[in-house]
Parts: structure tokens; sequence; C-alpha cells
């Protein structure tokens, strides 16, 4: 690889790739992402290879591992060029016919189609796919067609174009005012204003100064960091370089959670070749501009997503957060000025370099510009990641792009904001999502976690597993949230166990109120949302775990009983799958008896029941 | 089970590939605990020396995160993830049945060191929830009619 000396080289560079593509040749795009690998992609891609190599197809095919574009629901994904054609749960076993149908013979395998939700009617380009067409995908744009191993595919679909721009030509203030006019608000939750996080920084007092990428993604069920990391490293740290040169940082940190392995692995990746390519490290593009930048990953915990204890984690110290009157763009790391930015927040920087303040700012509402990536999970049709401009609807995003809830239920609740953020109920669904508008009904918007419920989930249990997660995580430090977060848990428990009283809402209540108000961190001030909205709009599920010592949605244990019913015609499921042996067989028709003495209420004979004879009380 | 030599020496390694840098404590601590197994109290102690750090301070890093384990681990290493997304699919009840084949709990390896079991809030993988990883391998969509067929695989 030729180190680049200049933006002109960038440029020539850029045209040489761009020439060397055959955009004829037939390309078959594997998502390599950490969700296809969970289903086998692994086994898939090497299968191609075999087959690609024993048909003697080498020169016509060319096999490229992509980065994830979300669609995890319907992994392993792959998208085959120049055709555009979109295979879904493709496995092992279908790779032969594939190859002889589709690569071989110009034949589509019909039933890897994606198939419409709502007609069954089945989609054959990619772009057609009604889980894509409605979204407006910028930041995954190219995740699919490009192997985030190789810088060459950045390049290709112009990476590196709006670090050229900054270092040919405009000065640090102007970069901070077009990123200020753009209206980027920080994605990782606080949603604070980017451009003038960097203004502060840059104007802070000190020579050194870092800049630091939050890929810690601590919110269960958020998996957008994890996407881009591992998909699309190169934007992340173009993102970076331009922050970095903005400020005037010479030192930069890409902070990736434990839990991330792949991330890791490609940000490493990465970075070596944008070294290589003269893109980062010293002189870059020849302008003079020095940026280091180091990887360091997370031991496992959640506070260090938090700024202040994620910089104390990088400084070899427990993840303890301090109080922040003194913000980290004055004093972070090692007490130096320090910019903190989400992985989303620095993807988004050179897009709006590229396409400019006024483009950014004219997608979205007047409180929040630009799009969101949503990690839309649980009961929903279609999960996966979803990228929307700011200020379309949650049914929107639910119903037309999730496809709704499946099984025929009923839709509850969504929860977005990971554990800072709160429930919201189906009357609220029309709520344009916004930083403003969640906030404005007990929630936030979060990293960009959205869990969907349904009339399965019991609300109380929901508030006592965000707690129970909160309290394992905090760090011990303040005592609001470490005391606080313990009796809460058992304030909770009681209620679940069917031992709660009026009085136990009445403390809990209070105990939030006192959290919110004195805690040092965001861990253990926004710990009563999720407590908070399910008292809010779901009450009466509390009031009849605690007055009639029921649980409505029969998830709460201690509150349910497993009954046969005459339906069961003793097909012997269930009594050889009770791990307690509390059911036995009675005797040819007859239904088998369940002992309720011994039954621990784990919910396998429920789930093996083929017949619906087993009722939960 | 590594001796004070082999321990002595690995350190040293990884110590210089960490700049022999203070600051990269957390990573040298992973380093140990892939190279090692786990981190014993002679690891520990073998760390804070050659670091020249106050070994509480070694001990307080060590057990504050949860990546880092102060006992042996098993053979195979299943973690059980208990994010939101898995969590609304029932990861409780996948978890419960873990423990019951295993007869050990979150944070414990069983008495001959086949399994260690572990719980990780969320893996990012949650469209494929509840999801077990056993040894870096992801088994998604779990059901508890399958946990005892996958764990019997690794017996």
């Amino acid at each position: 690889m030729n180190r680049l000396s200049s933006v002109k080289e960038l440029e020539e560079l850029r045209k040489s790739i761009v020439q060397k593509r055959d955009v004829k040749k037939t390309v078959v795009n594997i998502c390599g992402g950490t969700g296809c690998l969970a289903l086998g992609c692994t086994d898939v891609i090497q299968a191609f290879k075999d087959e690609v190599d024993a048909r003697n197809l080498g020169d016509q095919v060319d096999i490229r591992v992509s980065g994830c574009p979300g669609f995890c629901e319907r992994g392993t994904i792959l998208t085959i060029e120049p055709q555009n054609i979109f295979y879904q749960r493709v496995k092992r076993k279908d790779v032969a016919e594939i190859v002889s149908q589709t690569l071989v013979d110009g034949k589509i395998v019909e039933r890897l189609l994606y198939p419409d939700l709502a007609t069954g009617k089945r989609v054959v380009h990619e772009n057609e796919v009604p889980f894509y067409t409605k979204q407006k995908r910028l930041l995954l744009a190219n995740s699919s067609r490009s192997d985030p191993e190789n810088i060459d595919d950045y390049v290709y679909f112009g990476g590196y174009a709006a670090l050229a721009k900054v270092l040919g030509g405009m000065k640090p203030e102007e970069v901070i005012e077009e990123v200020k006019a753009s209206g980027l608000r920080g994605r990782g939750g606080g949603g604070f204003p980017t451009g003038r996080k960097w203004e502060t920084t840059r104007h802070a007092e000190g020579d050194i100064k870092y800049v630091i990428c939050n890929c810690d993604e601590g919110d269960p069920g958020a998996f957008m960091d994890r996407s881009l990391m591992e998909g699309n490293p190169h934007s992340v740290l173009e993102g970076m370089i331009i922050g970095a040169y903005a400020i005037g940082s010479p030192e930069g940190y890409i902070y990736v959670r434990n839990e991330y392995p792949m991330a890791v692995k490609n940000a490493g990746i990465a970075l070596k070749a944008a070294e290589e390519y003269g893109l980062l490290g010293d002189n870059i593009l020849g302008s003079g501009f020095n940026f280091h930048v180091k990887i360091s990953r997370g031991g496992g915990a959640f506070v260090c997503g938090e700024s202040t204890a994620l910089m104390a984690s990088l400084e070899g110290k427990v993840g303890e957060p301090r109080a922040k009157y003194i913000h980290t763009s004055e004093k972070g790391l090692w007490d130096r000025p320090s910019n903190l930015n989400n992985v989303e927040t620095w993807a988004n920087v050179p897009l709006i370099i590229n396409n400019g303040a006024k483009w950014f700012a004219g997608i979205g509402t007047a409180g929040s510009k630009g799009t969101k990536i949503f990690s839309l999970v649980g009961k929903v049709r279609n999960t996966g990641l979803v990228e929307v401009p700011m200020g379309i609807s949650l049914r929107e995003i639910i119903f037309d792009i999730g496809g709704g809830i499946p099984g025929n239920k009923k839709f509850k609740a969504v929860q977005t904001g990971g554990p800072s953020g709160g429930f919201i109920p189906e009357n609220l669904l029309d709520l344009k999502v916004d930083f403003d508008e969640l906030t404005r009904v007990g929630s936030m918007m979060g990293s960009g976690a959205m869990i969907v419920m349904d009339e399965t989930n019991c609300m109380v249990d929901m508030a006592k597993y965000f707690i129970t997660f909160l309290l394992g995580e905090s760090c011990g430090k303040c005592l609001p949230c470490r005391e606080g977060l313990k009796q809460m848990h058992r304030i909770l428990t009681r209620i679940t166990d069917g031992e709660g009283t009026m009085a136990d809402i009445e403390l809990a209540e209070k105990l939030c109120s006192t959290m919110l108000d004195t805690s040092l961190c965001g861990l253990g001030a926004s710990a009563p949302n999720p407590v908070l909205t399910s008292l809010r709009y779901f009450r009466d599920e509390w009031l009849a775990h605690v007055n009639e010592k029921r649980c409505p949605a029969k998830v709460c244990k201690a509150l349910i009983t497993y009954n046969i019913t005459e339906k069961c015609p003793n097909c012997g499921l269930c009594v050889k799958a009770c791990p307690e042996g509390a059911i036995a067989a009675q005797g040819k028709k007859k239904p088998v008896l369940l002992d309720q003495e011994k039954c621990i209420k784990c919910g396998t004979c429920y789930d093996v029941c083929n017949l619906g004879a087993v009722q939960v009380k | 089970m590594a001796n004070q030599r082999q321990l002595k020496s690995g350190i040293k390694r990884i110590l210089s590939r960490n700049g022999n840098d203070s600051a990269m404590l957390v990573s040298i601590l992973q380093d140990t605990q892939s190279e090692f197994g786990y981190l014993s109290r002679e690891a520990i102690t073998e760390v804070s020396k050659q670091l020249s750090i106050p070994l509480t301070q070694a001990y307080s890093v060590a057990t504050f995160f949860k990546a880092f384990s102060l006992i042996p681990k098993g053979k195979h290493q299943i973690h059980v993830c208990l994010g939101t997304a898995c969590h609304v699919r029932g990861a409780d009840k996948i978890l419960d049945t873990v423990e019951r084949e295993l007869g050990i709990k979150p944070g414990e390896s069983d008495k001959e060191l086949n399994f260690s079991l572990d719980t990780v809030n969320c893996v990012g993988a949650c469209a494929l929830g509840p999801i077990v990883i056993i040894d870096g391998k992801y088994s998604g969509e779990m059901k508890i009619e399958a946990v005892k067929p996958l764990l019997d695989s690794y017996k």
C-alpha cells in the first residue's frame, strides 16, 4: 500500500479503485456480523468458497464478507450483485442450489426470497424489501456491499472524502461551525449538541487534548454501535479524525466493550489500514496534522458507558464516575480536556461534511436533526436495526417497518432509552420520535434500544428486571444509588412474590424521587424511570399484584399456577420433559396429573405441549 | 495450573506488550486471564509487583469488572445473555434450566471443572434472543428443551 501524501493522491486512489471494480461481475455479499455469526454465516461463507472452487467459477464470482446491514431476524443474509438479489435465512445446505441456480443459470431460488409479511409475495431485490424501503439508511447504506476489513471498499463509496475536504481547505473553527449548524446531538443517550461540545473542548485550557469514541454500548437490547463498529469502522474513524482536527487533539481512544470481540478486531484492522494509507498517524494526507488512535477494551461494566467512569477505566482505575460540575471537555482523561462522543455521533460527521449542515438540518424535527438508528427487538416480527429520520412515529417504526407483534398478540408497551428510559403505552404510539418528545412522556431517546412488549409481559416484572440489572451494575460509590437500588429491589421482589402492600408502592415512589435528585451519576439518577413510567401507565397491574395478589400477564411465578386441562390426551411429552418429575401419567386417554407441590413453575410443560392442554392461571 | 516461574515470565511478556503502563491495567488483567485461565492470587500479586502498584489497586480493578474471574474456570465457558430483549423472550427460564442441568449458579464452575457459568448483559445479537454462548459459539433462539442437548454435546 502506498502512503498517500496529499488530498490529490487520495482522489487518484479513489479513481483507480472505482475503475478497477467491475460492476458487472457477480459478487456474493454475505453478512459476517455477530448476528449472522450466531446463525451460521461462517459455514455459509465456507460453503460458497468450496462450491465456487469446485466449479472453477473463481474468475466469474467474487465472495465478499460484508458488514452488518441490521436485518438480523432474517440472517444469514446475502446480496448478489449486480442484480441486487436478496436472499435471507440462508443455511449451508442452500449454498449448492444458490450457486447452480442463481450464479450459473441466472434463476431465482424462490424460497430464499423475503416474503412480504402482509401479502406473502416474495421480494427479489434488496432495495424492494419493505423493512429497508421504509427506512432512511444513510449510516447503514453501504454495509451490505463493503468488506469492513478492506479499506478500499470504504474509499470506493466515497470514504475519507470528508476528511480530504476538511484538510484540503477548512479551518478548525469552520468545521466546528458546520457541525454546530447541522444540529447534530449526541447519539449515546445524552443528546448534547455535538458542535458545542467540540467548541468547548477546543477552547479549554491545555496543550494536550483527547478525542474518545464511546463504543461501550451497555444498554441491553442495543446493538447499533456494534453494527457500525463491526461493519463500517472507517466511518467512525473518519469522524474522529475530523473531530480531532477541529478540536486540536493529537491523540484518541476507541473504547470498545469487552463483549464485542468482532468490533475490537475490525476496529484494529481499520486503524492499521488507515495508518498504512497515511489517513491516520503523522502528517495525515501531507497536511501536517498528526493524530494517533489506540483501542482500549472494557472489562464488562455497564457504568463504564458513563463518560467519567470510562475515562477512569482508561486510566487503569475502577470505573467509578465523578460529579460533573467540571465537565470532561475542560478536565477529562488525565485531567486534560477530552471530547467523548458515541460511535453513531462520530459516524454522522463525514455525512455532514460531505453533504453540508443545511442538508443534515433538513432531515428530522426542529429539535432533533438527522437520522437515528434504533435496535428494534423483543416482541416484534422484523427485529433488527432500523435507521429512520427523527420525527417518524413509534407506530410507523413498530408496525410499518417492524411488521407488528408476532403470534397475533396485542401490543402492550415499548421501552426506549435502556435502563435509563421508560415504557411507552399504546395510546402514545403516534408520538414523534425526538429527543424532547420522548423525555416529555417520561422516557428518553437513549442510545437507541427499542424493546417491544406484548400482553404476555408483566410491567411490574419488567420494572424489577431493570432494577435488578442496575443493582448489579451500580459502582457502589454513592449511597442513593447503592442503597436505593437495593431497597427498590427488595420492594419489587415483595410485590412480585405477592407480599407487597400499598405502602410499598408509596415507598417506591419516594425512593425514586430521592434517587433522581441525589445520585452522583446518570445510572442512579435515571434508574427510577422504568419504575415511574411503569407506575404511571400501568398502575392497574401494580394494584392487581398488591391488592389481589394476581399477575394479570401471568408471569410472576409466585402468583401463578400451571394446570393440566381436560384437553390432555396423555401423550406423555410433558411427563418426560418435566425437570422435577412433577407430572405423572394417569392411564390411557386420561389427562396427566401435575403435582403442585413439586412444580417449580419453569414453564417447560407449557412450552412442549402442542395441544394447548397446559393452562396458566 | 502455571508455576511461579511461568507466571512471572508470562506476565512480564504481557506487561511489555502493554507498554509496562499501569493505565493499561484492565487490558493487562484481561491478557493475564486469557493466558492463565483465570486471575489467581499469585497472578494478581505478580502483576502488581511488576507494575509497582499497590496490591489493593490491582485487586480493586480485578473485582470490579465482570470479565474477570478469581476462581478457576471450567473447560467450557457458558454465557447466558440476560439483556432486555432476551429477558422479554424468556431468558430467565433458559438460565434456570442451565443452572438445574449443571448444578451451578452464575459465577461458579462445576466440581469437575467442565463448565463455568456466567450471565452477560447483552452481546448485541438481540434479534436472536434468547442467546446462549458456549466457548464463543453463539446459539440463538434458544428453547428450554434445547438446553440439555446443547450442554450434552459438550460433555
